[in-house]
């Protein structure tokens, strides 16, 4: 790809105006938000990360996503493989209800839990009787994430293995291996590289997640508070520097994990950074 | 055959019956516990009516915008091809890295009446904070990088030489781009535009900071629903939701069938 050789009058005045729209839209936000952590020194900054109720969101939202990843990557894993490798009736159907949460509000995603366990939910009596308690508490958070970031894997793994085909799995087949080998032995290391993307935009959002999470959490500081919850108790509590520390920390996580993978997804040969599936 | 069918699919179904199939029952079920005259009447009380209006709307008018804007960029990006513009094209993913809470209080500092934006534009009489244009501001922020990464493979697909052709009979570098370039990106243009609208139309954390939440003026529908499920009205908050849901999955069942209509250019593809 070589740069244009000449350049219109029009040409620069549009260029001029895109520049204007990603600065003003794009850039001054993301300077904004490390210029309200950074505003009384980078001291002062640090130091509100180590409130207890800040650290403990901190580990909740690391516990939500260790507990996340391997099993939606596991499953949207081998759905992929199900959905690529056999011809079923109702594939399209499966495939639909696969990408529906992509979707649905993350209100929603956060509400159906409470629809189904909360204290008026359909399993709500019975489980108040053997008195266990399911949204509001860790579970529920769990399957409010579990919830949003299910498309994903499923979604940047199915193209690899469809593009490639089955051949290399029918001439296993042949050879006498069985599911599990196929599975790692032959699937796995051709697929690998998708799933590791699929996996970084699932951690992204599963760190980030706000709306589900908000909904089926019980917003209990230092037990149910996952760190976007967090900054939304500091930010609503006037801790503006406590509340963009966190803020910011959190989008450099975010940000690194997304960069990763367009990186990833660029030297695998995609069309660009990113996807559009991602959030 | 190649082995694993079985436990595959167990596997996948549990998963997805679970995880998606369960919730949503209960979401289709839920709002008519109460009978479907009541379920109506609460979907059409005022307050629900203004913040349904609100969502369906800002995330209407932002989704226009923001293919507008889009447009404009890839043509930049693809076009135009100014020095730095793989960091230009680079800076659009950032509404991807950026969590939804994050850029809702980001967002709601930058455009408050002591913002860095939102005090010029104060003085001048514009309020943005608290009012609709906040909200569309918002979703513009969130639904851009949706717009500019459907459309901008589609026009580095679009061979130079169709642009050449119209040159060569004469058209005018405006004519080229509104009746040779335009069309032939319209089905991309309205897959961004499907994509965006109906993520907007469910967005939260990155509106309700800005948004002041005032009922009947700036609640938002999923704020809406929030509140039902806190006063414990089940079948109200669900109404909502299940609603919402049919509203987005028809936005973007409208955009497939419509780009298989659209005859324009369906070899360039």
């Amino acid at each position: 790809m070589t740069t244009t050789t000449r350049i219109t009058p029009a040409g620069w005045l549009l260029t001029a105006a895109a520049w204007l729209a990603v600065a003003l839209m794009l850039i001054l936000p993301v300077g904004v938000l490390f210029g309200q952590a950074l505003r009384e020194g980078l001291q002062a900054a640090l130091a509100t990360l180590s409130d207890p109720d800040s650290l403990a969101a901190i580990r909740l939202s690391l516990l939500v996503t260790a507990i996340v990843l391997p099993v939606n990557a596991a499953c949207g894993f081998l759905a992929a493989f199900a959905l690529t490798r056999f011809d079923f009736p109702g594939r399209a159907l499966l495939l639909v209800l696969i990408e529906l949460p992509l979707s649905v509000s993350p209100v929603v995603a956060g509400l159906v839990w409470v629809l189904l366990f909360g204290r008026h939910g359909w399993f709500g009596p019975w489980l108040t009787a053997h008195g266990i308690r399911l949204v509001f508490t860790l579970p529920g958070i769990l399957l409010a994430t579990l919830f949003v970031t299910f498309p994903y894997v499923t979604r940047t793994v199915m193209p690899a293995m469809e593009a490639r085909g089955r051949a290399q799995e029918e001439a296993a087949t042949m050879l006498g291996a069985g599911f599990l080998p196929i599975l790692f032995r032959v699937t796995l290391p051709e697929a690998g590289a998708a799933l590791l993307s699929g996996t970084l935009l699932c951690a992204a959002r599963a760190l980030g997640e706000f709306g589900a999470v908000s909904v089926a959490s019980g917003h209990v500081p230092g037990l149910t508070e996952t760190v976007p919850l967090r900054i939304q108790a500091l930010y609503d509590g006037y801790e503006t520097t406590a509340a963009f520390t966190l803020a910011a920390l959190l989008a450099i996580a975010s940000g690194l994990l997304v960069g990763v993978r367009g990186v990833m997804e660029w030297r695998r040969g995609g069309t660009g950074s990113a996807r559009v599936d991602a959030t | 055959m190649i082995p694993g069918a079985l436990p595959s699919f167990g596997i996948t179904l549990f998963w997805v019956g679970l995880l998606v199939l369960l919730p949503m029952a209960a979401l289709a079920a839920r709002p008519w516990e109460n009978g479907a005259g009541l379920m109506l009447r609460t979907l059409s009380s005022p307050r629900t009516l203004a913040a349904l209006r609100l969502s369906f709307g800002c995330a209407l008018v932002a989704a226009a915008a923001t293919t507008l804007l889009g447009l404009l960029i890839c043509w930049v990006l693809d076009r135009v091809r100014p020095p730095g513009w793989r960091l230009l094209d680079g800076l659009i993913d950032l509404p991807f890295a950026l969590p939804t809470a994050v850029a809702g209080i980001t967002l709601a500092t930058l455009y408050a009446p002591t913002g860095l934006i939102g005090a010029p534009l104060a003085r001048l009489g514009l309020p943005i904070a608290g009012t609709p244009l906040g909200i569309v501001l918002a979703l513009m922020f969130v639904g851009l990088p949706f717009v500019v990464r459907t459309v901008l493979p589609v026009l580095r697909g679009l061979p130079f030489e169709l642009e050449e052709v119209a040159a060569t009979l004469g058209a005018r570098p405006a004519q080229v781009a509104w009746r040779v370039i335009v069309p032939a990106l319209l089905p991309a243009l309205l897959t961004g535009f499907g994509l965006a609208f109906a993520r907007g139309v469910g967005e939260y954390g990155s509106v309700i900071f800005i948004a002041g939440n005032r009922p009947m003026r700036s609640e938002i529908a999923p704020l809406l629903i929030v509140i039902r499920l806190s006063e414990d009205d089940y079948a109200g908050a669900a109404g909502i939701g299940l609603l919402m849901l049919l509203a987005a999955s028809a936005c973007l069942l409208a955009v497939t069938l419509l780009r298989r209509r659209l005859p324009a250019l369906r070899g360039v593809r």
